[in-house]
């Protein structure tokens, strides 16, 4: 065993208490990130994958980013000049020309393509009224951009085609309304017209705001209910990889002007809250560890402040200021390894302990306890950070005796 | 003539400050091969600074210091770590053992650092060095557990380990009673005699500088007086076999 290594692990070794408690301290720090972070992953891991699973990965809607050149600004573009009052054109909503965009779309590899009518109606049911969005789809290319069709549990997608209005809606929605399997409700769209449907199927995707006010309908009995014949406002994608969504969306968007969200850009507000929520878990997670190298600072600064003499003196017979360094960085990394380790016990300890509770909570997803997902990742993560700061927290006071020079302290000493 | 093994030439150390102090003045003198020098003086007339100076601990702010003839003033610390390491040996008026080992691993500590010998052989050299010290049994006792005479005798061991040209002592009884304090002068002159190691002694004990060959003494920083004798002073009582009777 090398001398220095054989030196550090002895001065901690007869400092068993301070060891002890500055391991303990790299435990949590490590600990703590490693379940928070399988907390925190497992839980976005699992809405994402809910949100590509259930929702389509683009959307293309009948509406433009920015609102439409006047003609002023495109003739007097670099003039200074200013427009007021000016009111947009009431325009027949719908994409235009949406077969053939269709078409188009679906001409491309890897994507497939549904188009839609989105309107919102009033669901009346005995004596409630609840306001729901009313989806109208085309069956077979709608199963093939979400799968609504799994997340169905009662009735099925192609009852719609073979059932005269049928309608199948979210679980809460069904509850809201206090309405079952094959019951009729009366639907009452904004353009006047009511039509009774014929409940053939209810899902439940687990996203809280899907299940709780969206019912899908044959497009053609929703383009009459809502009297905008042939219209489509709505065509949503799925890709075979959903990370590129942004890319094709802005393509898309680039193409054919209507404005196209990403998933990740419908789901911006969620998305940025998860960043949110990684800051926080990082500056907690980092404040243990700041915590831990307090710790580690003050046992080796301790440790140090005892072996001055055994400084100056392996100094005086030859050792040089590495060497010294070496003995106190070593004992830093030895307490930042072990507590790593503890602190795997202890995160996955945690984990098991997290993943047992069972509880009922509606965020953005029904949850009935926790998800968790933990990877190697995040304990080695836990570990780089830990083993970081536990050599930064040693290299100070090993700087430090490195620079002792053995006359002053024999010396003092004497 | 031979070169002698330490030199200084013109050697002062002076510590820089508000009040700049002077430690050692101007001092010259040099030691030979196999030579048992004492160097006396009243507290803070900087005999320890001198031995500082003549062991590499400390480094002169005017003259120069000469190491079996080279230079050291150009050394850094590096190389003046590692002739430390190689050819001096020191012994403190604290035995500065390293309490949590026992005895013989303090003595393999310097082996270990210059890494010449494999494991075995520092262990037998340790092995040996305690035994010639009387200290067999206390081979794997900790500093702790050890009397103030065995301490200062392992430190003196220790010191061995590399088999270094010079040793360098000071006050090295400093923290004995007088018995074991000429016990240890004793050992450092059966070094010189059976050995030829070179000894350089710092003390303000009379007594025990009586009993080298060579007494320098040191005033106010400079060499006051520096006489050799052929013969040291009679010893008083009975002369204690080295490493016994403590």
């Amino acid at each position: 065993m090398p001398l220095a290594f054989d030196i550090a692990i002895t001065h901690l070794l007869t400092r068993k208490r301070q060891t002890a408690v500055s391991m303990l301290g790299v435990a949590m720090g490590v600990g703590f990130a490693i379940a928070m972070a399988g907390l925190m992953d497992g839980f976005q891991t699992y809405f994402v994958s809910k949100v590509i699973d259930v929702t389509p990965h683009i959307t293309m809607k009948d509406e433009f980013r920015n609102p439409p050149a006047q003609p002023a600004a495109i003739r007097f573009g670099h003039g200074a000049f200013a427009l007021r009052g000016v009111r947009p054109r009431d325009e027949l909503r719908g994409i235009r020309r949406a077969q053939s965009i269709v078409a188009s779309l679906a001409r491309r590899d890897g994507l497939a393509v549904a188009p839609s009518l989105e309107g919102q109606v009033f669901l009346r049911y005995g004596s409630k009224d609840v306001g729901a969005s009313l989806i109208g789809i085309e069956p077979d290319r709608q199963r093939t951009v979400s799968n609504l069709e799994n997340d169905l549990t009662d009735g099925s997608l192609d009852a719609l085609k073979t059932s005269a209005n049928g309608l199948i809606i979210g679980i809460d929605l069904a509850r809201k309304l206090g309405i079952k399997m094959r019951d009729t409700v009366t639907a009452v769209s904004p353009a006047g017209v009511i039509l009774k449907m014929k409940i053939v199927g209810i899902f439940r995707t687990g996203l809280i705001n899907l299940d709780g006010s969206v019912a899908y309908a044959l497009l053609k009995k929703v383009q009459v209910l809502q009297k905008r014949i042939n219209v489509v406002n709505q065509i949503a994608m799925r890709l075979k990889q959903p990370d590129a969504a942004g890319q094709v969306a802005a393509a898309i968007e680039r193409r054919f002007h209507y404005r196209t969200e990403s998933w990740q850009e419908a789901n911006a507000g969620v998305l940025g809250v998860f960043v949110i929520q990684h800051a926080i878990m990082y500056a907690t997670t980092g404040a243990i560890l700041v915590v831990a190298c307090f710790g580690i600072f003050n046992v080796i600064s301790t440790i140090i402040y005892e072996k001055t003499r055994d400084i100056a003196i392996l100094k005086s017979m030859g050792f040089e200021e590495g060497d010294i360094r070496m003995i106190f960085l070593i004992e830093g990394i030895a307490v930042g390894i072990l507590g790593s380790l503890l602190g795997w016990a202890l995160g996955y300890a945690l984990l098991q302990l997290l993943g047992s509770v069972k509880f009922n909570v509606e965020s953005f997803v029904k949850l009935e306890g926790f998800v968790l997902n933990s990877t190697w990742v995040h304990y080695a993560v836990g570990t780089v950070a830990a083993m970081g700061s536990a050599a930064f927290a040693a290299y100070l006071p090993a700087r430090k005796a490195a620079r002792l020079r053995p006359v002053d302290i024999i010396r003092g000493a004497a | 003539m031979t070169t002698p093994v330490l030199e200084a030439r013109g050697v002062t150390r002076v510590l820089p400050g508000a009040v700049p102090v002077t430690l050692v003045r101007d001092v010259t003198m040099s030691v030979e091969q196999g030579e048992f020098v004492s160097i006396v003086g009243p507290s803070g007339s900087g005999k320890s600074s001198l031995l500082y100076l003549l062991g590499l601990l400390d480094v002169p702010s005017e003259g120069e210091l000469y190491l079996q003839g080279r230079e050291t003033g150009a050394l850094d610390d590096h190389e003046l770590a590692h002739l430390r390491l190689e050819k001096l040996g020191f012994v403190f008026q604290f035995h500065f053992l390293l309490p949590e080992f026992d005895a013989l691993t303090n003595i393999m500590v310097p082996m270990r650092r210059l890494g010449k010998l494999g494991h075995r052989a520092m262990r037998d050299r340790a092995r040996g060095l305690l035994a010639d010290f009387g200290l067999e049994a206390a081979a794997d006792k900790r500093p702790g557990q050890l009397s103030g005479g065995m301490r200062q005798r392992a430190a003196v061991a220790r010191a061995l380990a590399n088999d270094p040209l010079v040793i360098l002592a000071d006050e090295p009884t400093g923290n004995l009673d007088q018995k074991s304090g000429r016990n240890v002068f004793d050992i450092f002159q059966r070094l010189v005699d059976d050995m030829g190691t070179t000894i350089i002694a710092v003390t303000h004990d009379e007594n025990l500088a009586a009993l080298t060959r060579r007494r320098v003494t040191i005033v106010d920083g400079v060499i006051e007086t520096d006489r050799k004798v052929d013969a040291p002073s009679a010893r008083p009582g009975d002369p204690a076999r080295p490493g016994r009777d403590i």
